[in-house]
């Protein structure tokens, strides 16, 4: 009924390959997108903005990020907080020390940087790997918190070791420091996300990605038809960098506007980002959308539900978000370890078909 | 001898001491990752859960009781009644076969032939339930754990030791708990080995260790074996809780020696108990030394990272660790 493929028919090979073949999902996702530009800025208020969209915009370009290590190639990382604060660091020194240079590019340059730390921290893959790699991520994530809360250069000095987001403009518009607005806060962060989301699809469907996805099934067998294990793992490990590093200067410069490396980006962060990915799917752009939506989406809905609405104690909210998420991960682990994704997927299979299944 | 060289001694030794305890966490990894091959990453938990669930068994504490009361609007908290240390771990060991069982039954066996991976992150959704539910249901404050376990420093080594030196050294402080600890470690290793070589379960354990198909066509039941492990898992995760407890008060940050023990486990291999015991020694000697003699010029708190940094930098060289076995892959 919905996904009527009749008359949607497709003449060139560009047609054939293009990200969304069937013509309602290309205009639902147009529609999404002029939905996100045109009309949320407009209603958008503080709350929303903090407590909903901002982080999930956010945590939605590290889950890509990570999925890209993680889900696409296969070497799991729990070393994202370390990462974050890596780029959350790079982008306040930059926008200390040059102060008139425009932040989108501070965030970029700083994506920059993370990623050549975390290809540094990825060159231990090419020997070992599975969860002795993951354990070893876990060396980033200590060391790099350590570092950005004992060397002192990293927080300019500042008597509280906590960085400070300076007020900054981008076309007038002020979108750091406290006064920002919230809508600016979101556009800033949505540009970001759909500049991110585009380039991390692109690069999964293209030859990039399908070297990953080779690494990930086997590494032995890929490398036997000529992967090279060297470039693929490295240019996986960096490139996640880069979307770990600018959701981590985004989170630090508009979302939090100060931060402690501990507080802010400690081994929990790291946790959270990784559950996103499972819930939401492992290997699918989409999943790390729907998981960082649901992980955000949760502790807020309990909250309003627990604490709002029956009037629980907020430890004891906190303690049955603890068991609920823990039993969700698993939950989804035996039932449909491709997470939301796949659900997504599978529900619009059903729908093509419907209401005619045979 | 000079003193700064009798402090480097008593450093070494304290090392020891607690690498000993980071072994027991360890001890605890190994033994389920040789028999199911799952990566067990909530064993810390585990031992919290354990420490948390003994705490309150003798307070005598009503499980749930913040959550009975939100619900129903009572004022319920404790029973009443104090039980005694043994009877304690007892009833505690108890629950742990109940939760390796549970384990066994509501996840693992979906989990049958899943890439390894996929179980890791199992383990991890199963350490943040476990840590929701021991807070859910004991409490999440601080609590103190005494089963009668003497502490504080000894004098007698102390007072013995205090002719090697000079006018500012007083001997060495050893802390007599840390010692229990050791002593129990020995004897429980050593129970370990005895259990795996000489009684039935043991056998049948190692069988299912060396290849699941082999042990399942001559009848071992590989669900029966899995909850053994666990459950020995659990025991180990207990004795690891109550040291820990005992030593620093059980509490949240108990679950993270679960983090400490994993540089234990590169180090030493993931499939070999002397291994475990061995890594543990070197970390603890490694971290303590370290911060001893480098963490001043470089400000500091080292011992965070220094385990990983050692364990990463030395798999390089040996992908599989000092004992493990060596990884032979097939395409």
């Amino acid at each position: 009924m919905f996904y009527r493929e009749a008359g949607d028919f497709k003449v060139s090979y560009k047609d054939d390959s293009q990200t969304f073949p069937i013509a309602f999902d290309r205009f639902r996702y147009y529609a999404v997108i002029a939905v996100a530009f045109l009309i949320i800025p407009f209603v958008i208020n503080d709350y929303w903005a903090n407590a909903v969209f901002v982080p999930f915009l956010i945590y939605a370009i590290a889950a890509i990020g990570l999925n890209i290590l993680t889900g696409y190639c296969g070497q799991v990382s729990l070393g994202t907080g370390g990462f974050m604060a890596c780029g959350a660091y790079a982008c306040y020194k930059l926008m200390t020390a040059f102060p008139d240079v425009n932040i989108m590019i501070h965030v970029l340059i700083s994506g920059g940087i993370t990623a050549a730390v975390v290809t540094l921290f990825g060159l231990p893959s090419l020997r070992i790997k599975g969860f002795y790699l993951a354990v070893a991520t876990l060396a980033a994530q200590f060391f790099l918190i350590w570092l950005f809360n004992k060397v002192s250069w990293f927080y300019n000095y500042s008597a509280s070791g906590q960085i400070n987001a300076p007020d900054r403009f981008v076309a007038g518009v002020q979108v750091t420091g406290p006064e920002t607005e919230a809508w600016a806060k979101y556009l800033i962060c949505l540009v970001f996300v759909v500049g991110c989301a585009w380039l991390a699809r692109n690069l999964t469907r293209g030859s990039v990605g399908r070297k990953w996805m080779a690494i990930r099934d086997m590494d032995i067998a890929a490398e036997i038809i000529g992967v090279n294990p060297l470039t693929t793992k490295l240019s996986a490990f960096a490139i996640s960098g880069f979307f770990v590093g600018i959701s981590g200067a985004l989170f630090f410069a508009v979302y939090l506007g100060s931060a402690e490396a501990g507080d802010s980006f400690g081994i929990t962060k790291s946790f959270l980002v990784l559950f996103m990915i499972i819930i939401g799917g492992l290997g699918s752009i989409f999943g790390s959308f729907a998981g960082a939506a649901f992980m955000v989406l949760l502790p807020v809905l309990l909250k309003n539900v627990l604490v709002g609405g029956l009037g629980w104690d907020t430890a004891l909210a906190a303690h049955l978000e603890f068991v609920i998420v823990g039993g969700l991960i698993v939950f989804f682990l035996i039932v449909e370890p491709h997470g939301l994704a796949r659900l997504w997927l599978l529900t619009k299979e059903k729908l093509r078909l419907w209401p005619f299944p045979h | 001898m000079s003193a700064d060289f009798l402090f480097g001694i008593e450093v070494i030794i304290n090392g020891l001491m607690a690498g000993v305890l980071y072994a027991l966490v360890a001890l605890g990894f190994v033994l389920i990752y040789k028999a199911s091959g799952i990566f067990n990453y909530a064993q810390g938990v585990m031992a919290l859960f354990a420490a948390l669930t003994l705490v309150g068994i003798m307070e005598g504490q009503v499980p749930f009781s913040h959550l009975i009361n939100a619900i129903f609007g009572t004022e319920v908290h404790h029973f009443g009644w104090h039980v005694n240390a043994f009877v304690g771990i007892i009833l505690t060991m108890v629950v742990m076969v109940a939760l390796a069982w549970a384990v066994q039954v509501v996840i693992f066996k979906h989990l049958v032939n899943q890439e390894p991976i996929i179980l890791f992150m199992a383990t991890i959704g199963l350490a943040y339930f476990l840590e929701g539910m021991g807070d859910l249901m004991w409490g999440s404050e601080i609590k103190k754990l005494d089963v009668g376990i003497p502490q504080g420093g000894s004098f007698w080594i102390e007072e013995n030791t205090a002719f090697l030196g000079g006018d500012d050294f007083f001997g060495f402080f050893i802390d007599r708990l840390d010692m229990v600890a050791a002593g129990v470690a020995l004897i429980l290793v050593l129970a370990l080995v005895a259990f795996s070589q000489y009684t039935k379960q043991g056998r049948a354990m190692r069988a299912v260790a060396d290849d699941h198909q082999a042990a399942l066509s001559v009848g071992i039941s590989l669900n029966f074996i899995w909850v053994l492990v666990w459950s020995l898992a659990g025991f180990v995760a207990l004795v690891a809780g109550v040291m820990w407890g005992a030593k620093s008060g059980v509490q949240f940050s108990l679950s993270l020696i679960a983090l400490k023990a994993l540089p234990v486990l590169m180090l030493g291999g993931f499939t070999s108990i002397p291994g475990a015991i061995v890594g543990g020694l070197i970390i603890g000697v490694g971290e303590k030394l370290f911060e001893f003699l480098i963490g001043p010029m470089i400000g500091g708190a080292t011992e965070n990272w220094f385990a990983y940094m050692l364990a990463l930098v030395f798999l390089v060289f040996r992908p599989q660790g000092m004992f493990g076995e060596k990884i032979i892959e097939r395409v």
